[in-house]
């Protein structure tokens, strides 16, 4: 007896079948997919904006807070021990890798800030009085601060190994002094010391986070001589990005190795971390979102495939009675719901892209997306149709063909 | 020796109903290539229940059904699927047409769940349905077509491929008489080129253009002489 081969359905052949099911109703194939399109674009705009917005965050939290660690060291009562930390104890931390400058500092409390005295230049007689923190310092500072010296210099090595009486001045301690002009070599008296300015620093985000902008700012060997300023109180720290973490685990060690542990360090938060929580926040709130619209457009599908499925019966009949077997039936469903979802998650990654960029755009910001979502939202569409079909194909590949083709015409 | 395209041996189906319905009882039919055969009975005589097993679209309850050669009454549904895809053309009376697709597709579709080559398909609908005289309606749409048109189309999807058996089910039903004419004189044209051929239908004038004719009653079957 011949032996009848199987019933066969090519690829390509299963493909352009689903297409032109899907293109024979374009309105209800549009309609359709709207719930797929609303889905997929809510969770691509869900992902790029936490995405865009953790970046932005986290870029401007790096710029200017992320590299800036701070040591504080606290007060000795028993002034006969050796400093915690030491004024020539810098070295070793400048050498750590992802350092990119240090300075130590020493600064009075509030109670014994200085008095300091300005003559007006151009009228003698006008003595500007104020009671200013003075704060001996090491040489980088302004690299440790970030901050920037507006106008003159700030003091060297030479000026600290000599202990020259000069300062710099903060940006606010030069206008309530009444400081403008470096070039006459204007002096202020400090505890009725008198001191040149030399320079003047500019108001920075560095030097308002550190409270230098009052501050009257002298070499630190000068403090200690005539201002009884001690050892140092901080060191202030300027690190390579995202070095900070390890950095302030490190330069407790390396300041004081025997003492570390008195050491108080003040660093910035993990970067990735606030990024990752700032994402985390963003995307909890609105991947429900996203997902609600999924599933909505997911029983969309459903109910119009099987509609579809009913109103086809005698097309099922047709095929069932050319020789098409339950199993081609039901593969031809599942690759038109299968389509609808490609075409929706297509369309809606598209959308969601563009919504992000055009938000980003209007934020000024820069839109991040990650290519696996703009890859992966199409399938996404894809297996949400292709699960939304599954009853509906089943149902088509169990009609007997006998019944179909009865009743259908 | 060729064997007979359909030989129904002792065939019988009783549908599962309170009391049971006997649709056929014992049928014996032999049908050789290039018959020309019609089935005439009245509504509920079984003529749509022969039609189905015939079809391979129903299994009888009893006897053995040898399409070709081959016994049906052995293969399981994949088997019985795809020879009814490759042995079977199907003509309804409803044409069965995808309003969707042009004439030449409805008639390629004929061949969609055969081994073939694809680029070939289009071309034999072509001209198949030439052999059908709707060459000049190749990219047509059922729905600029007359109901004659529209079943020629479905005679062209039918004949795609050179079935051993073309089935008509009520061909000329939805037609008017000039185009019941034209129908049935394809179907002589179709004879004339050696086409085996089953009408099922309930119209004498129809079943009279047939070689031969069978009569089915409650079941029964019995050729009419002459």
């Amino acid at each position: 007896m011949k032996s009848p081969l199987r019933p066969v359905l090519g690829v390509r052949d299963l493909f352009d079948e689903a297409l032109a099911g899907v293109a024979s109703r374009p309105l209800r194939t549009v309609l359709t997919m709207l719930g797929t399109i609303v889905g997929i674009t809510t969770l691509v705009i869900t992902l790029g904006i936490a995405e865009t917005a953790g970046n932005q965050i986290a870029g401007r939290f790096d710029a200017v807070t992320a590299t800036s660690v701070t040591v504080r060291v606290p007060g000795q009562a028993d002034s006969g021990r050796p400093p915690t930390v030491a004024w020539d104890a810098l070295p070793n931390l400048t050498r750590l890798n992802g350092v990119r400058a240090a300075a130590a500092v020493s600064r009075p409390d509030g109670i014994s800030d200085a008095r300091v005295r300005a003559n007006d230049l151009h009228d003698p007689a006008t003595v500007t009085d104020r009671i200013l923190p003075a704060v001996g310092t090491t040489a980088d500072l302004p690299a440790a601060a970030d901050s920037k010296v507006a106008r003159g210099r700030y003091f060297d090595e030479g000026h600290i190994a000599r202990s020259d009486r000069v300062v710099v001045l903060g940006s606010s301690a030069a206008q309530l002094l009444g400081v403008t002009d470096l070039g006459e070599g204007p002096a202020v008296f400090v505890d009725d010391q008198p001191f040149t300015v030399i320079g003047v620093l500019e108001s920075t985000a560095g030097s308002q986070q550190h409270n230098l902008d009052t501050a009257v700012l002298v070499p630190y060997t000068t403090g200690q001589d005539r201002l009884q300023l001690g050892v140092p109180t901080a060191v202030l720290i300027r690190t390579e990005l995202g070095a900070a973490s390890l950095i302030a685990r490190q330069a407790p060690i390396a300041l004081s190795p025997g003492d570390h542990d008195s050491l108080q360090v003040l660093a910035p938060p993990d970067p990735a971390a606030l990024r990752g929580g700032v994402q985390h926040d963003v995307d909890s709130l609105f991947v429900v979102l996203g997902l609600v619209s999924l599933i909505v457009g997911a029983l969309g599908i459903t109910n119009v495939t099987l509609v579809t499925v009913m109103e086809r019966t005698g097309e099922i009949g047709l095929r069932r009675a050319l020789g098409g077997s339950r199993r081609h039936i039901a593969a031809q469903f599942l690759a038109e719901s299968g389509v609808v979802g490609l075409i929706g998650g297509i369309v809606g990654a598209s959308s969601g892209i563009l919504a992000v960029v055009a938000i980003s755009i209007g934020r000024q910001w820069t839109p991040v997306l990650d290519l696996t979502l703009a890859a992966g939202a199409p399938a996404a569409g894809a297996v949400v149709g292709l699960l939304a079909g599954l009853y509906p194909a089943l149902r088509a590949a169990r009609m007997q063909p006998v019944d179909a083709l009865r009743s259908g015409t | 020796m060729t064997p007979p395209v359909v030989e129904l041996s002792d065939v019988g189906r009783v549908y599962d109903s309170d009391p049971p319905v006997h649709a056929l009882r014992d049928v014996n039919l032999r049908v050789s290539t290039g018959d020309y055969l019609a089935v005439v009975g009245a509504s509920g005589s079984g003529k749509s229940s022969l039609l189905n097993i015939l079809g391979l679209l129903d299994r009888p309850d009893s006897g053995t059904y040898l399409l070709d050669g081959v016994d049906t009454t052995r293969l399981d549904d994949g088997q019985r699927t795809a020879l009814r895809g490759s042995k079977i053309g199907f003509v309804f009376q409803s044409f069965h047409l995808l309003p969707y697709r042009s004439a030449a597709e409805n008639v390629a579709m004929a061949e969609l769940y055969r081994r073939g080559d694809r680029t070939q398909r289009a071309r034999r609908a072509e001209a198949t349905l030439d052999r059908v005289g709707l060459a000049h309606r190749v990219g047509f749409r059922p729905d600029r077509l007359s109901g004659g048109e529209r079943q020629r189309v479905a005679i062209a999807r039918a004949l795609l491929g050179e079935p051993a058996l073309l089935l008509c089910d009520e061909p000329t039903g939805n037609l008017d008489r000039a185009n019941t004419e034209a129908v049935l004189d394809l179907f002589d044209d179709l004879k004339e080129q050696g086409v085996t051929l089953i009408v099922i239908t309930h119209d004498d004038d129809v079943s009279r253009r047939a070689e031969r004719r069978i009569s089915i009653e409650d079941g029964r079957l019995s050729e009419e002489s002459g």
